[in-house]
């Protein structure tokens, strides 16, 4: 490609921005879908759990991981060291399980679909073949597929509704199905890697997400496989109250590579929801995983009423010689953000990365970082993390890297940079850096800066307005991250930035 | 086209007079130049001139075509005609010059009203003007400023204006800092633009650039005011004898 080829594309980019910049309103996704819904009743306790186990027709074993979860979890406090005011959450005043109607039976063809949940699809920009294949129109599978080759999985509220591309993929021996499916189907991996990555113990929310996850995404990627096309999740929370519990389980086996794709949206309400997913990421000897996420929860109103409690537990073991994983993630949306992506480098000369964009406006409060676990001998690790403060929200920065002493020769490099709009909000830095050994190496760099008065001057003059400059600002403070995204998600990351950080200045 | 009116200016958190009554008349087609001692307001003009924060106009007026500038967003300024070249280029990390011009020239077309250049119109048109320039792509693709020496931020404000194509270009010491070549280069520039429906303000202290780009009206600013108009000769003197003589002579 020549050099100016290249340039246009990037042009591309940028242009697309300012456009949807333009022609978008603050929350774009915050509209409700009024589909009829079947829920399970207020609060948790034993019997909820079995309902949960006995709709997903689960195997006795997994009945009784959960319940052991469960027994766990009651026993269990709330963590209290991050940076975070939380209001008080009625975790009996929640509902644990809540699923479409029209999923009760699988419909003929589209016709039969609710089309309040194909209006749903439609708004999330999926393409209409995935969206009869998503509905569960049977058949739908067979014809011929979409160029845009992106298989996507969407879980709504509780139910993992369908799958694209899943005889395409299983073509090259790829499992690509709701975790639901999977327990039934491929009890062997599912019971084999469950909760070998983030223990059912392993936190308040990872012990309650164990013990009421009602679907999520699972993949298998076989040996020497590299997956012919991104997988991708939409995750929606539309229900009322409800809160979201998803389970993701990626199994990369040996000398295999699959990009993966979450993306996240929930309508605009008044209360808070509550949102408390696990994702596990396995990667065996020689093989690759690159995990990106934009989440675009409701972030709640300019007064902090509403919006998403996101807490998750997302971790990845390198567990073999030379695997190696990159978690990319864009968090614009959510009102508490309590997230720290995690590499666990087992394998020698294994490697884990970590880009990461924090945006945190009016009220919002993100606590996000990564944790670098540094067990084998020349494991390598590589932080980027770009926080955006505006209006009165609080971004922190929270990261863990850890060489233990026999992981002899391994670096660490960390970059933290955070970005203040206005001078109500705050940005922290909390680095915690362990180093076991004489061998191994950490860097860490860290600014801060303020969106500078002569830079948006300038901008200004040349007749860009100020919303626009200030997002061009920031798109340029977090670039590095965002050329880390697949370009298709760096599009709408791009815009993203923009749209959450409207109504910031001035 | 331009028209400035005993303009007075103060600091806005402080009790700081700095410009004490400019007037100054810039008629359409023209060049005039604006030279004066360190200090005594040049920039002050052309940043409130443009909408620049942190100053407070305590008296007269600005128009550009007959519309009042000084009401105006800085945004509205530039879309309404008016550019300044910057005395001290500012850099933007991480936005290309290419993204950012692009934005930049969207944004005017969009507030007037036109059709937004399509990305291989906006590209052809950009390797045009940067070639005149001699500005490599490699810049084009860099972030803003950022690592440019001094003579290249200059050249980009100049390409800036070329693409931008305003209708009143202020120029603040675009000619400080570059060598004999660069200074050529941005003269050209400037006389390409040059046209009966277009003017400039060219702030500068040195007879050098007016040698290349004719200046028809050359204005001397000392405290805060224009103490004294003349033509392209009045350039030639203070180049000669300072500005002691000039200054004595308004008293
Ligand atoms: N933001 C500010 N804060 C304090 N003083 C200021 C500020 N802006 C301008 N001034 C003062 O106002 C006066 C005029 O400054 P200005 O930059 O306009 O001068 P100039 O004619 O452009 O000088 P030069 O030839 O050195 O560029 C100077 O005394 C300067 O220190
Ligand atoms: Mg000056």
């Amino acid at each position: 490609m020549s050099p100016t080829t290249d340039l246009d594309v990037r042009e591309g980019v940028d242009r697309e921005t300012v456009e949807t910049v333009a022609n978008m309103g603050s929350y774009k996704y915050g509209w409700d879908t009024e589909i009829e819904m079947e829920y399970a009743p207020k609060g948790i306790n034993e019997d909820i759990v079995r309902l949960i186990s006995q709709r997903n027709e689960e195997p006795e074993w997994m009945l009784d991981w959960r319940l052991k979860a469960f027994r766990r979890w009651q026993q269990m406090s709330l963590p209290k060291w991050a940076m975070l005011d939380i209001p008080e959450i009625d975790f009996q005043d929640q509902y644990y399980y809540a699923r479409p109607k029209s999923m009760a039976e699988k419909p003929k063809s589209l016709d039969e679909v609710d089309p309040k949940l194909l209006a749903t699809y439609e708004k999330l920009g999926i393409p209409l073949k995935e969206q009869m294949i998503l509905a569960g129109v049977e058949g739908a599978e067979e014809t011929p597929a979409d160029a845009r080759k992106v298989a996507v999985d969407a879980v709504f509220d509780s139910v993992s509704v369908g799958t694209t591309f899943k005889a395409e993929l299983a073509k090259a021996g790829i499992i690509f199905c709701p975790i639901s499916e999977a327990i039934r189907e491929h009890p062997e991996l599912v019971q084999k890697y469950l909760g070998s990555v983030v223990p059912q113990g392993d936190n308040f929310y990872s012990a309650l997400n164990s013990a009421v996850f009602s679907d999520g995404s699972f993949v298998y990627i076989p040996p020497g496989v590299r997956s012919p096309m991104e997988l991708s999740t939409y995750f929606r929370i539309n229900a009322e109250n409800t809160g979201q519990f998803e389970r993701t389980l990626i199994i990369a086996d040996k000398g295999s590579y699959v990009s993966y794709l979450e993306g996240c949206t929930a309508p605009k309400r008044d209360t808070a929801q509550l949102h408390a997913a696990v994702v596990e990421i396995v990667i065996l000897e020689d093989a690759e995983v690159k995990y990106s996420t934009v989440q675009n929860w409701f972030p709640g109103d300019e007064d902090g009423k509403g919006g998403i409690y996101n807490f998750v537990t997302k971790r990845a073991d390198c567990r073999e010689d030379r695997a190696k994983v990159m978690w990319t993630q864009v968090e614009t949306g959510s009102a508490i953000t309590w997230k720290y992506p995690s590499c666990i480098l087992r394998g020698d000369e294994s490697q884990g990365e970590f880009y990461s964009i924090a945006i945190a406006n009016n009220r919002q409060q993100a606590d996000t970082g990564t944790k670098m676990l540094h067990l084998g001998k020349n494991t390598r690790s590589r932080i980027v993390s770009k926080g955006i403060s505006a209006g009165r929200a609080q971004n922190t920065y929270r990261g863990r890297v850890a060489i233990h002493p026999k992981a002899t020769h391994s670096r660490n490099y960390t970059q933290c940079d955070s970005l203040l709009i206005g001078d109500k909000c705050g940005a922290h830095t909390v680095p915690y850096i362990e180093v076991k050994n004489a061998s191994s190496r950490v860097e860490h760099e860290a600014t801060t800066s303020k969106v500078d008065d002569d830079q948006l001057f300038y901008c200004r003059q040349r007749g860009i307005g100020e919303e626009e400059a200030i997002a061009l600002i920031v798109n340029g403070f977090a670039k590095e991250v965002l050329q880390a995204l697949p370009m298709e998600f760096a599009m709408e990351a791009q815009s993203l930035v923009a749209i959450s950080l409207e109504g910031s200045v001035g | 086209m331009l028209k400035i009116n005993n303009l007075h200016a103060k600091l806005e958190d402080e009790d700081k007079q700095i410009l004490k009554g400019v007037t100054l008349e810039v008629p359409a087609g023209e060049v005039h130049a604006i030279m004066g001692p360190n200090g005594s307001g040049k920039s002050t003009t052309s940043y409130v001139l443009s909408g620049r924060d942190g100053y407070e106009v305590t008296e007269g007026s600005a128009t550009l075509n007959g519309q009042d500038l000084l009401e105006m967003e800085p945004e509205e300024r530039a879309a309404a005609g008016l550019f300044l070249a910057f005395q001290y280029p500012v850099e933007i990390p991480g936005v290309g010059n290419m993204t950012f011009l692009r934005t930049a020239a969207n944004a005017q077309r969009k507030a007037r009203g036109e059709d937004e250049l399509s990305a291989g119109e906006f590209l052809k048109l950009v390797r045009e003007k940067a070639k005149t320039l001699n500005i490599d792509a490699e810049m084009l693709k860099r972030p803003v400023n950022v690592g440019f020496s001094g003579g290249e931020k200059k050249r980009n404000e100049i390409l800036q204006m070329a693409l931008l194509e305003p209708k009143m270009c202020v120029l603040d010491e675009t000619d400080s800092g570059l060598d004999v070549d660069a200074m050529r280069l941005v003269a050209d520039g400037v006389n390409a633009l040059r046209s009966p429906d277009r003017a400039f303000l060219v702030i500068t202290h040195y007879q050098r650039l007016l040698d290349h780009i004719q200046p028809d009206v050359v204005h001397i600013m000392a405290d805060g005011r224009i103490v004294k108009t003349g033509g392209p000769d009045l350039a030639l003197e203070v180049e000669k004898n300072g500005y002691a003589d000039i200054l004595a002579e308004v008293g």
